[in-house]
């Protein structure tokens, strides 16, 4: 089979204010052939969408090789198309001006642009709303839409950005079936796919195989092949055994990076990602619900949730990091305190919060300290964001301090005044 | 580890910090202008005849603080006059009827038919004082920037969330209270665009509100206005660049100190959820808020605030039930007729004596002279400033620098050109009624740029995306892309810049540099010079005439236009 596209030790990096570089994508290794729907992997900021747009000509990479057909990638070529996550339709053209698009601005006679997109929109099932205007349509319509303006310009590669979260359960699984069909049935006039997901069970469902990205910075660190007949079934043993394993190797490697680290210092050795303490609450409640009983498999508690893995994943970071709970395998336990902490009433958890917060997250007690040691006992914002930015970029620093503020102020170990950005041991009165 | 104390230090110092020492000096300046300004308003009006207004720049700084303080009482006049007149618009249907469609005749009104017509009426107010004069002036600024804060207001109180105005009865807050917590807050921040805007009218005008001229009245008040107003008359190129330096200078004092804290305080009342990409930061902002000072001076009035929320007068209560009734509407639109009646009757007495009808068709052929004009001048300015909005709009980093020109560009008074549009028209031998034309849309193009310049970046990064990647280019992106996705805005900024050009016709078809004066053709000039010879017949026949142009232009035109591209071209 033809190789499609190559990316070779792929590089980009985005300028911070500072000077700093931020590392996104770093080493990434992609071979995309003919006849194959390739699936990414990996929680959101991952650097996946940038790779995405790296493939689309929408931006460069800053190192390594991006051939497409053997030439390098040097702006948008004809023969990618892009279906993106929020549909991106001109409000203002109907559903035929925007199939349309793709094709006049490659210059094609009036006729042939016509019958072209008639063909697509047929095809995609949208006859008979080539007079509406976007906004009249369902949002399972509108991302028809965006699949025939992308299948109609007769691309080789069909990158998808996410395509099916924003829509509804039920409409993403009948556009998925859908496109699969049709996929199958060879009538789509494309040759591959690299689609793009944070959805373990869609990638499992679409994909001949899967690769795992991981963050900062991004690049691919498992492959797996998903050898299974379409159309597949959800309920199938071996599509379950896909998606567990797909889960223990996407939080079993996050895992082993945190061991590997040391505390040094009051600074965080990595940014911290703000989690509500209501979220904590919740989540360590349901742990300690008695079908659970302290331990828990990730995607069970994540539909329990009702949430995707990948959203559980940066609040099972919080739990560990704060010796709440800990990882196992694919599953997440609490710990003696996160169990005393379930049991609790109010106060207490409040008590208990404040001690594991002080233990566990240096940068909080060192707020703490400070204000105890000024005599007006308090302190302004700018002087803890500074020893952030000294390590992190200005984003990573503002969320890791507001992570910290948000709890401190749950754990009352101190209080913070938005408007004047002060932190002090006041309470508000 | 012990478990450490729970917060509860008390530590209010009654130490100042170190900005209540900045603060202490802005709140000691204020109160000791005012006192100076103060006195000099009760000085008998013959004083401004033994002070003309000199050229000497060191007198500037102090006219410039005289025009600065009437721009401020006149902005908070015309927040007063927003806060009342547009809520009773908003809140009764009956009141609505009749003061929605008075307002949009007020803005059409040009700023000179209102200080021509009430003069008069304001000397008479304080004889012998320059007070009067003072508040002629002031009601002068305050005609060029009250209505369309009142507009944006109105438009605030009719789309306040349904949620927000039951969440509040349900907390038992009253009408005031739900006024001042809930619906306030909510239209604050577009009128402080609107705010912005109007001290850009205010500015345009200036020279027109200080220098007053009606007949035999003739008052002249220290401010820059007048200094602008001698200059020209003393063909003083140097004073004019000093005039100029002056008000660059007190619109970056007004944007540090009222309008940038104003943004950044308005922020907060954004109701939508999404934080915004930059937060407004403002270093007076933070100055007041960690300034103790104010703290004291601003917290009687708090309480006082928060205790009038508690007040529950009875009567209010029961008449919440009452329906409007069907009598009332009866007696209130016989009112209405009765009053409407009374009003034509009085006008036709009054254009009976004096109209004739030559009057009203020379004013009305003046009128389709300035009505090409401005036709011709939006059309062209839109020409120019949509493909640079939108080039722009796409460049952030661009966009930053050009807004605060743009911004300065708009309170530019036409008067100032004048020594380069007078110069070259008489050298060139050019005619006026075409060249002095594009004095009309010197200060009101700049809407249209500031509306596309918004419009291009709000445009959603995955559109701009999808469009690289159709490899959509050239002119197929601008008539697909680019174009539509501007339209909504550039018809709001086109719509401002069409009715600010009418009113700049005032000042703008009649070009003074010395002696020498250049007329163009038109209703602007007509009703310049029928003020400059008090001819009041006139004056009403051409500010009619102006307002008829206006409103029937929006109706017909504007107003269509806006609802089609809000309709066909607005992102969800």
């Amino acid at each position: 089979m033809e190789t499609l596209l190559e990316a070779t030790n792929v590089r980009r990096s985005f300028p911070r204010p500072g000077g700093e570089e931020l590392l996104v994508l770093d080493g990434v290794n992609v071979t995309l052939k003919e006849g194959e729907i390739v699936g990414l992997l990996g929680r959101s900021g991952s650097g996946k969408s940038t790779f995405l747009r790296l493939i689309a000509g929408l931006a460069k990479p800053q190192g390594g090789r991006l051939d497409y057909l053997g030439q390098p990638i040097d702006g948008p070529a004809s023969g990618i198309a892009m279906v993106f996550q929020s549909f991106a339709l001109f409000p203002w053209l109907t559903v035929l001006e925007n199939v349309q698009l793709g094709l006049e601005a490659l210059s094609l006679p009036e006729k042939e642009i016509r019958t072209r997109a008639i063909e697509a929109i047929d095809l995609i099932g949208l006859d008979g709303y080539e007079s509406a205007y976007p906004r009249e349509l369902s949002g399972g319509m509108r991302q028809r839409v965006g699949f025939a303006r992308a299948l109609v310009v007769h691309p080789n590669i069909l990158l998808m950005d996410e395509p099916f979260s924003a829509l509804d359960v039920l409409t993403a699984e009948n556009l998925r079936t859908d496109l699969i069909e049709l996929w199958q049935h060879k009538k789509l006039p494309i040759k591959s796919i690299l689609l793009v997901t944070h959805n373990i069970e869609e990638a499992v469902q679409m994909c001949d195989r899967a690769l795992l990205f991981s963050s900062n910075p991004g690049r691919v660190t498992t492959e797996i092949k998903i050898d299974l007949p379409h159309p597949r079934d959800r309920a199938d043993p071996h599509f379950e055994d896909y998606v567990d394993r797909i889960y223990v190797e996407m939080t079993s490697r996050k895992i082993e990076r945190q061991r590997n680290q040391q505390q040094t210092g009051v600074l965080p050795d990595a940014p911290i990602t703000r989690i509500s303490t209501s979220t904590l609450s919740g989540l360590i409640e349901a742990l300690a619900a008695p079908q659970y009983g302290g331990k828990a498999d990730l995607p069970d508690i994540a539909s329990d949730l009702q949430l995707e893995v990948d959203e559980l994943f940066p609040i099972t970071e919080a739990l560990q990091m704060l010796r709440l709970g800990d990882m196992e395998g694919g599953d997440i336990k609490l710990t003696h305190m996160g169990k005393l902490f379930a049991e609790s009433e109010t106060n207490v958890r409040k008590a208990i919060f404040q001690r594991t917060l002080v233990a566990n997250v240096p940068f909080a007690a060192h707020i703490r300290k400070i204000l105890d040691e000024r005599t007006n006992h308090t302190a302004p914002r700018r002087r803890f964001i500074d020893e952030l930015e000294d390590k992190f970029t200005e984003d990573a620093a503002d969320e890791t301090l507001r992570a910290i503020t948000s709890w401190g102020r749950f754990a009352e170990l101190f209080s913070y005044d938005a408007e004047s950005e002060t932190f002090s041991l006041e309470n508000p009165t | 580890m012990k478990i450490l104390p729970p917060v509860s230090i008390e530590t209010r110092r009654l130490l100042p910090r170190s900005w209540d020492l900045l603060a202490g000096i802005f709140v000691l300046g204020t109160i000791i202008f005012c006192a100076e300004a103060s006195r000099e308003v009760i000085q008998p009006l013959a004083s401004l005849a033994h002070n003309p207004v000199s050229l000497d720049p060191a007198n500037l700084p102090n006219y410039a603080f005289r025009t600065a303080l009437r721009m401020l009482v006149a902005m908070v006049f015309s927040l007063i006059f927003t806060l009342t007149y547009a809520t009773w618009a908003a809140k009764s249907k009956r009141a609505s009827i009749i003061l929605i469609p008075l307002l949009d005749i007020l803005q059409s009104v040009p700023i000179l038919g209102f200080i021509s017509v009430t003069v008069v009426f304001f000397l008479s107010l304080a004889p012998g004082k320059v007070l009067g004069a003072e508040i002629a002036a002031v009601f002068a600024i305050f005609t060029s920037q009250a209505w369309n804060m009142a507009f944006s207001f109105y438009q605030s109180l009719r789309t306040v969330p349904v949620e927000l105005t039951e969440a509040g009865k349900m907390f038992g807050l009253t009408g005031w209270g739900r006024f001042w917590r809930i619906e306030v807050p909510f239209g604050l921040p577009p009128l402080v665009w609107n705010m912005m805007m109007s001290m850009s009218g205010g500015w345009f005008f200036v020279t027109l509100s200080e220098a007053i001229s009606v007949g035999h009245t003739s008052i002249v008040l220290p401010g820059i206005g007048s200094y602008i107003a001698a200059a020209i008359e003393a063909k003083s190129l140097t004073s004019i660049f000093w005039a100029i330096g002056a008000m660059l200078v007190v619109i970056l004092i007004f944007d540090q100190l009222l309008f940038r804290p104003l943004i950044a305080w308005a922020d907060r009342f954004r109701i939508d959820s999404e934080p915004s990409d930059e937060e407004p930061e403002s270093w007076a902002l933070t100055m007041f808020r960690r300034s103790q000072l104010l703290d004291w001076l601003s917290s009687p009035f708090d309480r006082m605030m928060r205790w009038s929320y508690r007040l529950r007068p009875l009567e209010l209560a029961s008449a919440k039930n009452a329906k409007p009734s069907k009598l009332m509407d009866g007696v209130f639109y016989t009112v209405l007729v009765a009053l409407g009646g009374y009003i034509i009757w009085k006008i036709a007495a009054f254009a009976g004596a004096a109209f004739s009808l030559h009057e009203v068709v020379d004013a009305s052929l003046r009128g389709l002279a300035t009505f090409a004009r401005v036709v011709i001048l939006i059309a062209l300015a839109s020409l120019i400033w949509t493909p640079i909005g939108i080039y722009v709009g796409l460049r952030p980093h661009l966009a930053q620098v050009i807004q605060p020109i743009a911004q300065f560009l708009a309170a530019f008074p036409a008067n100032l050109v004048f020594p380069v549009a007078v110069s070259v028209i008489v050298v060139w031998n050019l005619n006026p009624d075409i060249w002095l034309s594009p004095l009309m849309v010197l200060g009101t193009q700049w809407y249209i740029l500031f509306n596309v310049i918004a419009g291009a970046s709000a445009l959603p990064r995955e559109l701009k995306d999808a469009a690289s990647n159709f490899q959509v280019r050239g002119w197929l992106w601008w008539k697909k892309v680019g174009i539509p996705a501007v339209m909504p805005y550039y018809v709001t900024g086109a719509i401002t810049a069409s009715g600010g050009s009418w009113n700049a016709a005032v000042n703008a078809e009649v070009a003074v540099w010395g002696s020498k004066t250049l007329h163009a053709y038109g209703l602007g000039a007509y009703i310049f010079d029928a003020t400059g010879v008090g001819d009041f017949h006139k004056i009403v026949v051409g500010v009619f005439v102006m307002s008829f142009y206006v409103v029937i232009l929006n109706r017909l035109f504007w107003r269509p236009l806006y609802w089609y591209a809000e309709r066909k071209f607005r992102l969800a």
